[in-house]
């Protein structure tokens, strides 16, 4: 997106971007770094996105039609990977090196070097993955969540190239978080207190956390894997001494974080965006902290909600029944605090705001059948069902991704100058935000009515709603065709943009020109 | 780059590499606990050295063997007897019989489950072919003993137990010694027959 950026710089000792392909290679700058992985990742939204369209195409009647039975498995597989790893997970850390630096008024990020690695290696992680699809044997077909022994001993041969891609996406994200803390802890401008801090930047310190401490859980899984296939351990087979069940307790103990980890930054753009358009200063700063702390620290002994039904005992179930319940307390808290926030505030409705409101009422969908999951003897019935698809489903791309798009309709005119096509915007919201309720709400019927997931076919009685879903879901990757348009179309050119950009903008990234320089606050900024 | 920054690196170096030693250290903690605990219905695969656990005055009970061929293991694999009712505190030896036949050499290992998951902590088992590897030449057969005893402490509501035994091929995995991976070297009691 700052292609286009023309560099006026004032300053002597500084000088613009490079010319050419070398420019993207070789640079430290995070603001190009940033760029970079908001591209990588909408590439990946769009060829996960197509990936789902096979599932959904699938799905559309009854029987087998397009595809044999073994490749939707791995279309399946890879879908789930793609998104969580290849396109929310670098959206966030694109939107993390554009702003946090520019947010707590530093010039950079504090490992500049290592931030190009960490970018570099991710497209190298998925060109291996990808790759799995025209190896012997396929793909990785046992689902995003991998449980051995589906991907120990019955996996096909490529698991060794996907475990290899694990490891990569992994040093990504631990440099990527190691970068982001280093950042905020040491390079605040003067004055900028912790409690000052903008929500954002927040969010972002807290899932670095986050990260930190379960991506090497995962490599830890993923590597026993590896042990167990080549080299004769028997981590999680039976005959071995080894237990199945003990794959499910360490995959989850990663899995839940990580689960937080693709919404904490979501709440933080919410928070600014919602500010923003309501011209009220957000209602409890200090709450939504603490919230954010809160849920991140409950996301660390709640892991075996996921498995309810591999045989806890029952005070297990009791104990992760409770302590998932409590995270709809903070997760509450935030909520009512973006309601306060608008309540009698000047409101007005462009795009960023539209994605944002839409953000807040669908999320909370998605917490509330979270919360219907979490109630222990009810789950047995839920488990593995189209329910729990429309539950991670509605938290996850009305979730996520909606915050995703809505920051960058917020901040694309402070990356390339330009206004972007208001009308334009909000047709890509409407039509998302149709597509998506269509394509995910009647899951959560079907769901309820039995349908389990993973399948490529299904029973009669489920044919109506499935077809509704796919229409929708076609709707929806449609209009992200239209979201590549816009957001091209305002690379290129359209209404300058102001500094401020916005009528009740506030932090330090709205007092810099427009687009912002390649360089900034080179010299600290005063923050009272 | 200033000391702070420094600072903040190494930290963070060191919490990875401690995450990563962590989800390794949840392997034995996870066995760990399943076994202190009888979750998971899992047993521990040695033999029993308290001797003070037998009484006379038992109540009865009634056991349930199962026995399962995992994946295509072919060997034939039963018990005895379906079900027998037994006293708490007293010892009783069930016999399984299992035949290779097959014209090559196999291993095999027996994984036993307890359900309820609640019973596990009290079956205790003098000797048993789950300790051990089973091989069996071709056309082989024997009948494998497993001398059990449920202490008196086995809560009143469970009246009835099922013990399970899953029969793995581990004919490929000959050179571990796969009863140690659990038990890091405790020999201790394993002597057996492992044919009659």
């Amino acid at each position: 997106m700052s292609a286009v950026i023309e560099s006026h710089n004032h300053d002597d000792h500084h000088h613009g971007p490079a010319k050419g392909l070398t420019r993207w290679l070789y640079t430290t700058n995070h603001k190009d770094i940033g760029t970079l992985y908001l591209w990588f990742s909408f590439a990946m939204f769009l060829i996960g996105g197509a990936m789902a369209l096979v599932i959904r195409a699938e799905l559309f009647e009854p029987g087998m039609q397009i595809v044999e039975p073994e490749f939707y498995n791995q279309m399946l597989t890879l879908h789930g990977l793609i998104m969580v790893f290849g396109a929310v997970m670098p959206a966030f850390v694109g939107l993390a090196n554009w702003l946090v630096p520019m947010m707590v008024g530093a010039p950079d990020m504090a490992l500049p070097r290592m931030n190009n690695l960490s970018f570099w290696i991710l497209p190298v992680a998925f060109f291996i993955l990808l790759s799995s699809l025209f190896m012997e044997g396929g793909a990785p077909n046992f689902g995003w969540t991998f449980y051995a022994p589906l991907s120990t001993t019955y996996a096909p041969p490529s698991t060794t190239f996907f475990i290899f891609s694990v490891h990569i996406m992994g040093a990504s994200s631990i440099m990527g978080s190691i970068n982001v803390i280093v950042t905020i802890m040491n390079m605040r401008a003067p004055g900028m207190t912790l409690m000052k801090m903008p929500l954002f930047v927040w969010s972002w310190l807290i899932t670095a956390y986050l990260l930190i401490a379960v991506m090497p859980v995962l490599a830890g899984a993923v590597t026993m894997m590896l042990m167990d296939i080549h080299f004769g351990t028997s981590f999680f087979n039976a005959a071995g001494g080894g237990d199945p069940v003990l794959f499910q307790h360490i995959f989850w103990f990663f899995g839940h974080p990580e689960v937080y980890i693709m919404i904490l930054p979501a709440f933080g753009i919410t928070s600014h965006i919602i500010e923003t358009f309501s011209r009220k200063q957000l209602f409890g700063h200090t709450s939504m902290v603490w919230a954010m702390t809160s849920i991140a620290i409950l996301s660390f002994v709640v892991w075996a909600h996921h498995m309810f039904t591999v045989g806890l005992p029952l005070a297990a179930e009791l104990f992760f029944m409770w302590a998932t319940m409590l995270i709809a307390v903070p997760t509450g808290v935030k909520v009512f605090n973006w309601v306060a926030t608008m309540f009698k505030g000047s409101i007005t409705y462009e795009t960023p705001m539209l994605f944002a409101i839409a953000f807040v009422v669908l999320f909370t969908i998605g917490g509330f059948s979270g919360l219907m999951l979490a109630i222990t003897p009810a789950d047995f019935q839920y488990h593995d069902t189209y329910f729990v698809v429309a539950h991670f489903h509605y938290v996850l791309v009305p979730g996520s991704i909606f915050s995703i798009m809505a920051a960058v309709y917020f901040w694309i005119p402070k990356w390339t100058g330009n206004m972007y096509d208001e009308r334009l915007g909000k047709l890509h919201f409407w039509l998302s935000f149709v597509g998506v309720n269509v394509t995910f709400f009647p899951q959560h019927w079907i769901g309820l009515a039995g349908m389990p997931r993973r399948y490529p076919d299904y029973a009669l009685q489920f044919a109506d709603w499935n077809m509704v879903s796919s229409v929708g879901a076609f709707l929806f990757g449609a209009s992200q065709i239209l979201f590549l348009f816009i957001v091209l179309k305002t690379v290129m050119g359209g209404k300058k943009a102001t500094p401020a950009v916005w009528e009740g903008s506030r932090g330090l990234e709205w007092t810099i020109e427009s687009p912002a320089p390649y360089h900034t606050f080179t010299t600290p900024p005063k923050v009272n | 780059m200033n000391e702070g920054s420094k600072k903040t690196i190494k930290t963070l170096c060191f919490a990875v590499v401690g995450m990563f030693t962590f989800s390794f250290a949840l392997v034995p903690l996870y066995n760990v606990f399943c076994e202190v605990t009888g979750l998971n219905g899992k047993i521990e695969l040695k033999a029993t050295s308290d001797k003070s656990i037998e009484i006379d005055n038992g109540r009865d009970i009634s056991v349930q063997f199962v026995s399962h061929n995992n994946e295509e293991m072919p060997w034939t694999f039963k018990p005895s007897e379906d079900v027998i009712k037994i006293k708490t505190g007293k010892y009783h030896t069930a016999t399984f019989y299992v035949k290779n036949p097959t014209n090559k050499k196999m291993t095999a290992q027996a994984i036993p489950s307890v359900a309820p998951s609640n019973a596990a902590s009290h079956l205790k088992k003098l000797e048993c072919f789950c300790f051990e590897q089973q091989e069996l030449a071709p056309g082989e057969e024997a009948l494998l003993p497993v001398r059990m005893i449920f202490d008196d402490e086995l809560p009143d509501s469970i009246k009835s137990v099922v013990l399970s035994y899953t029969l793995f091929d581990v004919t490929d995995y000959n050179d571990v010694e796969l009863t140690r991976h659990h038990h890091d070297g405790d020999d201790e009691g394993h002597e057996m027959e492992s044919s009659l």
